[in-house]
């Protein structure tokens, strides 16, 4: 009942925009298209009937070798009135998903709406190389920055044997230390602290 | 000396530092002894649980998950075991319920017992951690008495429980709340009015309403900055909404509000957990009423044809899950600790997902730290009551 509600008004805010109601056993679920999910979150989290405020949770889900193999997961919830004030609408939940093909792993960031988005984005980046556009600082977050692949897509080996970097020490000649030295006291000009 | 240069410094705290409750790096830029900008680097305990977790059936993923949030492995189990039953339609006999309320909270008091005594032993009150690692060593005996084991009991089940009570279960866990709500008062003799105390963490690490909606902070943290949002009461699960207990709230949203709001939690836990215990009956059902589920008891597998066959059904290949995904949000220690479970109808896991309340926390820590001193990171990082397994998972 309240689900239908919810999934109406969101209908009449963006009228151009197929949003699809799915099956789910525990909270409404509905299916947006990936290049419009800022104007949904944007939606969600103003409109005074929905005032999904925060997001609990952002993830992804492989169906590999289906395709569109991606499904990021968005998971939203309103707090309710005991914590947002009278007049805010019933506490309720909402998952949206949006649905990535695997050869064009794009997808609009939500930062600008969510801020806590953030880490989740690029957790999801690292993890399934989704590169969300726009994102203000996408890089890994869990894996080392230098790793190949994205260890949670499903055709990511589950056992890989990966040859240990070390560290090298800096090699450097006798020669080498003393025209760096001087290099350096060029570019900086007379500098009265070294004889 | 023509002119004085300042020039901001570039600090690195961690990930080997003792008051970063495990591997959390901060890279940190002060000016003088102040705080200009901070970045948490956070990924140096992954071990890839999720990934681990979609090699395995089902009901062996719960060992793993309990590994996630090392301080709260029960709370771990509880989210993910019911997130399956979301998704298997099943319902656990009320006695399980009331025995999950139980264990849910004796839990929860074990980890904010671990977050007070190393809270105030990194503000400077050493004696903390010793008080309330006594009272924690009883709860951690009776996870033994349980389970036989101490940290990481796998006592929960998909279905139910592993099996019934022990014997002297009730005896144990009387004990503990008889003694416990005195401890309390001891704990707050020590702290709660102590000056030391109050001027290390009043006022320091301060979070509005705001910060909490934008950060998406769920759990003490938002309700000491006047969020009245708990899980047990907006989305009841379990047996909560029989139980008697309030919701303790604070307004001022620093180190000190979550200090008082976690404390009053204690006592709130101590209460559920006594009506509880009271609810219990001595025997009863432990599991549900699926035999492809729980597995038959020992005794009709040696006996009858149809319970051994069950048995190395449910043993070598487990059993099925509907297609589908379920998030089933739980009241963690550490706030909203929900699981996303994903599967394909097989007897292994798609995806297994858990929002670590820790991982959110330490976004937010640049925005409780900055503009503050050096020695205030420690008491943030101390309130915001950080395990870094729960965030690098």
């Amino acid at each position: 009942m309240e689900s239908v509600t919810a999934l109406e008004t969101l209908r009449q805010a963006l009228p151009d925009l197929t949003i699809e109601l799915v099956p789910s056993v525990d909270q409404p679920a509905i299916v947006v298209p990936a290049e419009a999910i800022e104007l949904v979150a944007r939606q969600l989290r103003e409109h005074p009937q929905l005032q999904y405020q925060v997001l609990a949770e952002l993830t992804a889900a492989d169906f590999w070798p289906r395709e569109p193999r991606f499904e990021i997961v968005y998971h939203f919830v309103s707090l309710g009135p005991a914590a947002l004030g009278d007049g805010a609408p019933p506490a309720a939940r909402l998952r949206v998903k949006a649905r990535v093909a695997g050869d064009q792993v794009r997808m609009p960031t939500i930062c600008r709406v969510y801020r806590n988005a953030n880490w989740y984005e690029r957790e999801v980046y690292d993890m399934f190389g989704v590169v969300f556009e726009g994102h203000p600082d996408l890089h890994r977050l869990l894996m080392p920055d230098d790793w190949e692949g994205h260890p949670g897509r499903k055709d990511y080996p589950v056992q890989i044997h990966k040859a240990v970097d070390v560290a090298q020490p800096l090699q450097v000649t006798e020669e080498d230390f003393v025209r760096n030295i001087e290099r350096q006291r060029r570019i900086s000009g007379a500098d009265p602290r070294v004889q | 000396m023509a002119d004085i240069r300042t020039e901001t410094m570039t600090v690195n705290m961690g990930p080997q530092h003792p008051a970063t409750h495990g591997v959390l790096r901060l890279v940190i830029e002060l000016d003088g002894e102040e705080i200009v900008q901070a970045t948490p680097t956070i990924g140096y305990l992954h071990t890839g649980i999720e990934k681990t977790a979609e090699q395995k059936k089902w009901q062996q993923v719960v060992p793993l998950v309990e590994r996630m949030d090392y301080l709260a492995a029960q709370s771990n189990a509880l989210g993910y075991v019911m997130a399956v039953e979301k998704l298997l339609g099943i319902e656990v006999p009320p006695r399980v319920q009331e025995i999950r309320v139980l264990l849910a909270e004796l839990q929860r008091i074990s980890s904010h017992l671990v977050w007070l005594g190393t809270h105030g032993m990194e503000v400077g009150a050493i004696t903390m951690m010793m008080y309330c690692f006594r009272e924690r060593e009883l709860l951690l005996n009776i996870n033994e008495l349980l389970a036989g084991f101490r940290l990481f009991p796998s006592y929960l089940r998909i279905g139910g429980l592993r099996e019934d009570l022990p014997v002297g279960f009730h005896e144990a866990v009387t004990a503990f709340l008889d003694r416990f709500p005195s401890k309390i008062d001891e704990y707050e003799g020590m702290l709660t009015k102590n000056s030391i105390w109050n001027k290390r963490t009043r006022g320091v690490g301060v979070l509005t309403r705001q910060d909490i909606l934008d950060y998406g902070l769920l759990g003490p943290i938002a309700r000491a900055s006047g969020i009245n949002y708990d899980v047990r009461r907006a989305f009841p699960y379990l047996t909560y909404p029989s139980y008697d207990f309030e919701v303790p709230l604070a307004q001022d949203g620093d180190v000190y509000a979550r200090y008082t709001v976690r404390v009053a939690e204690l006592r709130e836990s101590t209460k559920i957990a006594r009506q509880a215990l009271a609810r219990i009956t001595p025997t009863g059902a432990w599991g549900v009423d699926d035999p492809r589920i729980v597995p038959p008891p020992k005794d009709k597998v040696y006996t009858e044809m149809e319970a051994l066959i069950q048995h190395f059904l449910i043993y070598s290949q487990g059993f099925t899950v509907p297609a589908g995904d379920a998030y089933v949000p739980i009241e963690g220690p550490r706030g909203e600790h929900g699981f996303y479970v994903v599967s394909d109808g097989t007897n292994r896991p798609v995806r297994i997902k858990s929002r670590p309340p820790t991982f959110l926390a330490l976004q937010a820590l640049p925005k409780m730290i900055t503009g503050g001193l050096i020695a205030d990171v420690i008491a943030v990082i101390g309130s915001a009551d950080v395990v870094m397994g729960d965030s690098d998972r």
